[in-house]
């Protein structure tokens, strides 16, 4: 088990990128949900009466 | 090296996996400037975002792995420092389009300076191919003495399978969200005229 904490770093680098990016798509993909229905509701706000 | 060896797995896949995204990532920019559909801009910027990814994954399990290898972090070998260069410009192209509002102008700035970003790619491959540098020398297309035993071969392959698998959903996922974002301007703009239209209307009426 020589060297073995840089191999345990690695793998947990590996994982905490990916996690990371995973996160930050998520959040700008919920942004955009929420922005698609802020606009539905404008939508039907200015609808011609 | 003992342990630190099994570094190699991740390293070199997310390596294939970052040249796979810049290729991607021009494809689209070279795409974009010839026909100026956006679809283009949006996979040249998915590209470009997941192959930064898969390049950071690489600059840090890199020193990683040298360290027991070489007894150093880092060093500013010609493999190094151009792998160094390509993170930092593909960093810029993405500050580059947070800072541009206008559409048509972020996709033609950002095509123009991915390809730009995208000539440090064969400086990274061929960098360690001409002269000794700190780095070995490449395990692929690297001449007679470049290749792994077997069994490791099948374990590489295994590993370059699941990392490019990973970077091909998040290149999707990524290229969805450009285009969702795109399609939300659109409609803010669309909505806000119509307002406009509404205001106009009624002042028309009043007068």
């Amino acid at each position: 088990m020589k060297n073995f904490q840089y191999l345990l770093a690695a793998w947990i680098a590996v994982w905490v990128v990916f996690f990371f990016y995973q996160v930050s798509l998520s959040r700008r993909f919920s942004q955009l949900f929420d922005e698609v229905k802020r606009l539905k509701e404008r939508l039907k706000d200015s609808t011609p009466d | 090296m003992h342990d630190a060896q099994r570094i190699f797995y991740f390293h070199v896949s997310s390596w294939v996996a970052m040249f796979v995204a810049f290729f991607v990532s021009v494809f689209g920019c070279f795409a974009y400037l010839t026909t100026r559909s956006q679809r283009y801009d949006w996979i040249g910027v998915a590209g470009a975002e997941v192959g930064l990814v898969c390049c950071t994954i690489g600059l840090i399990t890199g020193p990683l792995w040298g360290k027991p290898a070489w007894g150093i972090w880092w060093t500013w070998d010609p493999r190094l420092t151009t792998t160094f260069v390509l993170w930092l410009l593909y960093l810029a192209y993405l500050l580059l389009r947070s800072m541009v509002e206008e559409t048509e102008k972020r996709a033609r700035i950002s095509a123009v300076f991915g390809i730009f970003a995208f000539l440090d790619v064969p400086l990274v491959y061929v960098s360690n191919r001409f002269g000794r540098t700190q780095h070995p020398a490449p395990v692929f297309f690297g001449g007679p003495n470049a290749g792994v035993d077997p069994t490791m071969g099948k374990v590489l392959l295994l590993c370059l399978a699941a990392v490019v698998g990973v970077m091909t959903v998040l290149l999707l996922d990524r290229y969805r969200l450009e285009r969702l974002r795109y399609e939300v301007g659109l409609l803010t703009s669309v909505i806000e005229s119509r307002d406009l239209d509404k205001q106009s209307r009624t002042a028309r009426e009043r007068v």
